[in-house]
């Protein structure tokens, strides 16, 4: 907690990068959503700093406000108030183009069920995120490839989703995740809807990327991913309520 | 770059709209029967005026026909048992038109009478003129054989005709016209001369209702062909008195001097003065209304009038019906944005921007009525081609109507496929990922 507060005033004050700057602050950042007349408090004054390369864990119940988090800081969303700078940017600034380009250039989304796009077969799949970045047909679809081989899926490029088991449909989503090799990773229970083995060549395959030094953050109920995070913090009714550094 | 993003669009629109087959061709039917009718009915337009337009220029553009008609006070008389009946336009009339109208170049007088033809033992109805030498030059026929009459028949009363094409067909048959003799009544003619018909052969269509020899109309209506023969000749050997047999009241006797008088007047601009001066001439010496003037050029007006108005209607029913076939493209393209909310949710998180969301969808559309627009334009060219062929209506297929029909096609693709792709651009990215 101290150390979050202390990066962030980090920021404030120089406002340039440094080698211990962290990859992504908030500070009292809040979300408020307007359900009719009455206003839902999802996200209450967080603070939070992550570095690069670390591997986190977002845990809580249900309604607590996990996903909610996870959108804010992959860009989906403004806060209704407080700041969220990524890479020193402030995003509650900008707009929604310079969001989806933020989007598309340094997140990768993972999500609990799988969300790959029906009519597009494997590899189609994942050039889509390389589409929207204008990375010309050849070197997409070559890097797109790649990724598939990478997870595995090697001969399953012009497979369609639906003919894909839901471990393999994840996969998919992960190298689609990777395709425009992202600073940040986040998954929202990417094994939620995976049955325990198949949840485990998932949990491999995160292992595989926090080594390489990508920053993961991902949503679990999952007691195994929250072991092998380095940090899981709680959220409970939108608020963080514990921080457990697991790092040995 | 550009091109690059448009190619990748329209591939990712055709991927998709190739994924809902059945439902993208039933949604382009609208814009394929739209433009469609919008092209075959402008042809069908087209057609009638220009053909309407033809056969007014046919009667003559400078030309002023006055007919012979019966006075409606004695149509009514005609069923007390009294004498002869008297109307309708003189040798005098004509005399005074050639005399005291200046602009006056030409003056035909003629009498039409409807008679049984004799060739052999052959025979036809058939509609006898007794002209003059210089029909020709205001009447829409051409000499294709022999000679036409000349002034020395008129000046003889020579027993001389002209028949024209459809009476040979039908009298003749297979023989040599020129040098026969017909008998009609109970005099023979010799044939010295062959016209081609009055009429063109497919159609004695009724536009020239009441405008071509009008009066005697409905007897000529089954007469097959013309023959023409020297007025002077018409005059001696038939009289001027006709007899007509009406079952209660007995026999009727009319006397007409002559059916018809054209006159052709110096040129165009000429004809309405002309005109006026012919319905003051003819007032003064006519007490009854018995004669009725028509001017080709005043038909054409009206006709080119018409012409346009169907046009405005038949394009406003088919523009109509485009109009329909674009609010089903929005219908359906709306259907098609909320069901794949989830996959524009998907995009939109993997970096898509507002814009690119609407181009797909936007290219989507425009792809549907562009498909829609060519496919309709084939149809409509070939719809008046069928109409002409089994209807037998003329029809003219106008490269501003192909333009017509597909601007609005097109126009119609941006219009209604701005909004639902609008809808998609703006959908909350969150809430589309939340989607079910
Ligand atoms: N678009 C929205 N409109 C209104 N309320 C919302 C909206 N999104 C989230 N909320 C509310 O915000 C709170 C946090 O939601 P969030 O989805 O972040 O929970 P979560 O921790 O991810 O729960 P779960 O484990 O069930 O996924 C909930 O009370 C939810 O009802
Ligand atoms: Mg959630």
């Amino acid at each position: 907690m101290d150390k979050s507060e202390e990066a962030m005033q980090q920021v404030a004050e120089n406002g340039k990068l440094n080698k211990d700057m962290p990859i992504l602050s908030m500070k009292k950042l809040s979300k408020n959503y307007l359900l009719g007349e009455v206003e839902v408090h999802a996200l209450r004054e967080i603070n939070l700093a992550i570095q690069e390369g670390e591997y986190i864990a977002i845990m809580g119940p249900s309604g607590s406000g996990k996903s909610t988090l996870l959108n804010m800081i992959g860009c989906l969303d403004h806060p209704s108030s407080g700041s969220y700078y990524l890479g020193g940017e402030d995003v509650s600034l900008l707009d929604d183009n310079r969001l989806s380009l933020i989007r598309g250039e340094r997140i990768g989304f993972i999500f609990q069920s799988f969300n790959l796009i029906n009519q597009l077969n494997v590899v189609e799949n994942i050039e889509v995120s390389m589409y929207y970045q204008g990375i010309a047909e050849r070197a997409s679809f070559k890097r797109a490839k790649e990724l598939a081989e990478l997870v595995g899926l090697g001969e399953r490029l012009h497979h369609r989703p639906f003919e894909l088991s839901g471990g393999q449909q994840q996969r998919v989503a992960i190298a689609r995740a990777l395709a425009n090799d992202p600073l940040i990773i986040l998954a929202d229970e990417p094994t939620g809807n995976l049955d325990s083995e198949s949840g485990t060549d998932i949990l491999v395959i995160l292992d595989r990327l926090h080594k390489e030094g990508k920053t993961l953050i991902s949503v679990t109920h999952d007691e195994r991913i929250a072991s092998h995070a380095e940090r899981v913090i709680h959220l409970f009714d939108g608020k963080i309520s514990k921080q457990e550094d697991q790092r040995v | 770059m550009f091109l690059f993003r448009v190619k990748r669009t329209v591939k990712l629109g055709i991927k998709s709209l190739w994924m809902h087959r059945m439902r993208s061709i039933l949604t382009t039917l609208g814009i394929i029967f739209g433009v469609s009718s919008v092209i075959a009915m402008l042809a069908i337009g087209e057609g009638a005026s220009k053909h309407a337009q033809e056969q007014i220029a046919k009667m003559g553009s400078q030309n002023i026909i006055i007919k012979s008609v019966k006075p409606p006070e004695d149509q009514e008389a005609t069923g007390q048992q009294q004498s002869l009946l008297e109307y309708g336009l003189t040798y005098s009339d004509a005399e005074r038109f050639r005399n005291s109208i200046p602009e006056v170049e030409v003056v035909v007088p003629n009498r039409i009478l409807s008679k049984k033809v004799w060739y052999r033992n052959r025979r036809i109805d058939t509609t006898v003129i007794g002209t003059v030498p210089w029909y020709p030059e205001l009447a829409p026929i051409e000499l294709k054989m022999g000679r036409f009459i000349s002034s020395v028949d008129t000046h003889y009363t020579q027993g001389i005709c002209v028949v024209d094409e459809m009476v040979v067909d039908k009298l003749f048959v297979f023989d040599y016209p020129l040098g026969q003799d017909v008998k009609i009544g109970s005099d023979y003619y010799r044939v010295v001369g062959v016209v081609s018909p009055y009429e063109s052969k497919s159609n004695g269509n009724n536009l020239n209702n009441g405008a071509s020899s009008g009066q005697t109309q409905s007897q000529e209506g089954t007469n097959v062909g013309r023959i023409y023969i020297p007025l002077t000749t018409v005059r001696n050997r038939f009289g001027e008195i006709s007899i007509q047999i009406s079952g209660s009241s007995g026999a009727n006797a009319e006397r007409v001097e002559l059916q018809e008088i054209i006159v052709k007047a110096g040129n165009i601009g000429k004809v309405l003065p002309t005109r006026d001066i012919i319905d003051t001439l003819l007032d003064r010496f006519h007490k009854k209304a018995d004669y009725q003037i028509t001017i080709p050029i005043a038909l054409l007006k009206q006709a080119k009038e018409s012409a346009r108005i169907f046009s405005i209607v038949l394009g406003s029913i088919a523009a109509i019906s485009l109009l329909v076939g674009g609010i089903g493209i929005m219908n359906i393209m709306l259907a098609t944005v909320s069901e794949r909310t989830r996959e524009i949710g998907i995009r939109r998180a993997l970096g898509a921007k507002k814009r690119d969301i609407m181009l797909q969808f936007l290219s989507e559309t425009l792809l549907l009525t562009l498909i829609g627009g060519i496919s309709g334009i084939i149809l409509g060219v070939v719809m008046p081609l069928l109409v002409t062929h089994f209807a037998n209506m003329p029809t003219v297929i106008t490269v501003y109507s192909l333009v017509l029909a597909f601007g609005i096609s097109a126009t119609i693709g941006v219009m209604f496929g701005m909004y639902p792709a609008y809808r998609a651009a703006n959908m909350d990215p969150i809430e589309s990922l939340r989607h079910e």
